[in-house]
């Protein structure tokens, strides 16, 4: 006896929560052959706004934690991930219209990728961060803190390597995200924050929107609570529109990325502020 | 704004019109609890759907001004101080420094002790009973738990008055009204009342807070709203905002009734003020068009309907501030309270 397909209706993940789209909306996610594979939400600005929202509250307690503590909560992402390896294998070869073979090593190099940023967590700082040297008896020191609320158009072909190798350097610092996904492929981001939601990473840290980056990507370039734009995946649109709309609020901003940005710690600290502290060293 | 100068009458008059002359304890209660029961599946149901009302673009601009016009600035801590008031007093005069077409609020509402520095940090901008100007409400009565002998409420709310607060926000006794002692109640207000009388003869507008969250049921919301009426108030209050659950939608919108009710049967126009709880502009909204739908539009006037709040400024001004420019404004763009 044949079964009955049971497709799945996917829901967008805000502040920790799985709701559905304000607007009511959703879209069908098909196959790279066409042929029927879900229903995705589809975001709306208000989506947008509210995830927002979601990410300003988490910032305080994500950015408060302190490195380490942020690098093992990465690390256990990893870990979840790797047991649902074939899940997303699946999801990524149905949708990407690749091999199960090629779709695998796809979730082998995201995982790389997301152990690799983990264990920035809590040497990034060390890096990029300086002792200066001044005439005067005092210490002068520079730290890259996380800048807050960074919005992300993830890489759209690519659905997990992609969407991974922008979130993780993005959070790694301590910043909270709202990505909009892959409009054609958003499996492997809503499995992704299935991952999210039982793992120990706060609510609000980590938000993903499906649906239209067109639509949604303006509203975020121009929100005044935003603090920072990576276009990684946003080649396509208008994206030089979104740059400067986003710099009436002073944003950092990350151009337009063809493919899968390697990993670097240039990501990491793109989304970093500076700040240099002056310490007396009258008590040695 | 105009407040509308309340009826100069013995504080006790209203209710020996509706009730006769021989007004006792046992008169007060019979018509209390003859009171018809409310039906609360129907008054959430009423509530919910008054919520889902669409509201467009211009609608919402005219509403957001409207909140801003009905809101009682407050700040209601232990740790508040002079400097404290005197912020918040600024905020009140000028809500967005980037718009100088935002509306001022109605008034600003402190503990009684706080009253001198509001009074002194308004200035010329203080009503002072003229109806022009933003009014200082002060809370009263051993506020928030209303827990005192009657002669220290009368004394906290004396000093409140000379000191210069327009209105006071009275507590009732919950213990006496759980316990049916209705004529205390009653008496309590109507001294109170006698006690914001001013020197001149005038009286500052008293609001009595019911404190809902503590009344239990429905039943005993519409008879607690009927002898504050009764005893003189100008105002009925849902909350203190120190009690969960604070303000809701069905109880205020169950207040309205009560007041649409009295207005039907005397011609007099009593206030409805929901406190605490309300935060965002959508919820604000949705209180906007319960007054208009219930008790009536000419409501929507300080004098008539009032927000007791402090969050729900910047969540307005953050509204006002996406309309004007188009795009999302963030807490960055609005002072810290």
């Amino acid at each position: 006896m044949s079964r009955l397909a049971v497709p799945k209706t996917y829901k967008l993940y805000i502040g920790g929560k799985f709701p559905r789209s304000e607007s009511g909306r959703t879209y069908e996610v098909a196959t790279a052959k066409g042929a029927f594979l879900a229903n995705a939400a589809k975001a709306s600005r208000k989506d947008a706004r509210d995830a927002v929202v979601a990410a300003r509250a988490a910032v305080a307690g994500w950015t408060g934690a302190t490195g380490y503590n942020r690098g093992q909560v990465l690390y256990r992402i990893a870990e979840l991930l790797e047991g649902r390896h074939a899940q997303f294998a699946g999801e990524i070869a149905s949708s990407e219209g690749i091999s199960l073979a090629a779709a695998a090593r796809e979730v082998d190099a995201a995982i790389d990728v997301w152990v690799w940023y983990a264990g920035w967590a809590d040497k990034y700082v060390q890096v990029a961060g300086n002792g200066n040297p001044v005439s005067g008896p005092y210490f002068n020191l520079s730290t890259p803190e996380p800048t807050g609320v960074v919005a992300i158009v993830a890489p759209q072909a690519s659905s997990l390597l992609g969407l991974v190798s922008v979130i993780a350097p993005a959070v790694v610092t301590g910043n909270t995200v709202v990505v909009v996904a892959s409009e054609t492929a958003p499996l492997s981001a809503i499995s992704l924050a299935e991952v999210l939601a039982t793992s120990d990473v706060p609510g609000g840290v980590i938000n993903i929107l499906t649906g239209s980056p067109a639509e949604i990507a303006p509203w975020l370039a121009s929100h005044a609570d935003v603090n920072a734009l990576d276009l990684a995946g946003a080649e396509r649109l208008d994206w030089v529109d979104l740059q400067i709309s986003a710099a009436d609020t002073l944003k950092r901003v990350l151009t337009p990325v063809t493919g899968v940005p390697a990993p670097s710690l240039d990501r990491i600290v793109a989304f970093t502020e500076t700040k240099t502290v002056w310490h007396t060293k009258s008590l040695i | 704004m105009t407040l509308v100068n309340p009826v100069v009458l013995a504080p006790a008059a209203r209710a020996i019109q509706m009730l006769g002359g021989d007004l006792t304890e046992t008169s007060l209660r019979l018509h209390l609890e003859g009171l018809s029961g409310v039906d609360a599946v129907g008054l959430e149901e009423r509530a919910a759907a008054l919520g889902t009302r669409s509201i467009k673009t211009a609608s919402k601009a005219w509403a957001l001004d409207k909140i801003i016009e009905l809101i009682d600035l407050t700040t209601l801590e232990g740790a508040d101080t002079p400097g404290k008031v005197r912020s918040l007093v600024a905020k009140a005069m000028t809500p967005d420094p980037g718009d100088m077409t935002t509306p001022r609020v109605a008034a600003v509402c402190v503990y009684g002790d706080m009253v001198p520095y509001a009074v002194d940090a308004l200035g010329a901008a203080h009503s002072r009973g003229t109806g022009n100007g933003i009014n200082i409400a002060a809370v009263a009565t051993a506020f928030p738990s209303g827990r005192a002998s009657l002669r220290v409420k009368l004394a906290d709310t004396a000093d409140a008055v000379a000191a210069g607060a327009d209105e006071i926000d009275m507590v009732i006794d919950r213990g006496a009204f759980l316990s049916g002692r209705y004529g205390q109640v009653f008496d309590d207000i109507v001294a109170v009342k006698e006690a914001c009388r001013r020197e001149n003869g005038t009286y500052a507008h008293l609001k009595v807070i019911l404190e809902t969250g503590e009344l239990n049921t429905y039943d005993n919301v519409r008879r607690a709203s009927w002898l504050a009426i009764l005893a003189g108030g100008d105002f009925i209050k849902t909350s203190t905002g120190k009690v969960a659950p604070a303000a809701t939608l069905p109880v205020t919108l169950l207040m309205l009734q009560v007041v649409r009710d009295w207005h039907h049967l005397t011609g007099e126009r009593i206030g409805v003020k929901p406190a605490g709880g309300i935060r965002t502009s959508k919820d604000a909204i949705k209180y906007l068009v319960t007054v208009a739908e219930t008790a009536g539009e000419e409501w929507l006037t300080p004098s008539l309907f009032r927000f007791g709040a402090s969050s729900l400024l910047n969540d307005v001004l953050l509204q006002r501030q996406k309309i004007r420019t188009g795009h999302y404004s963030g807490p960055d763009y609005v002072t810290v309270d």
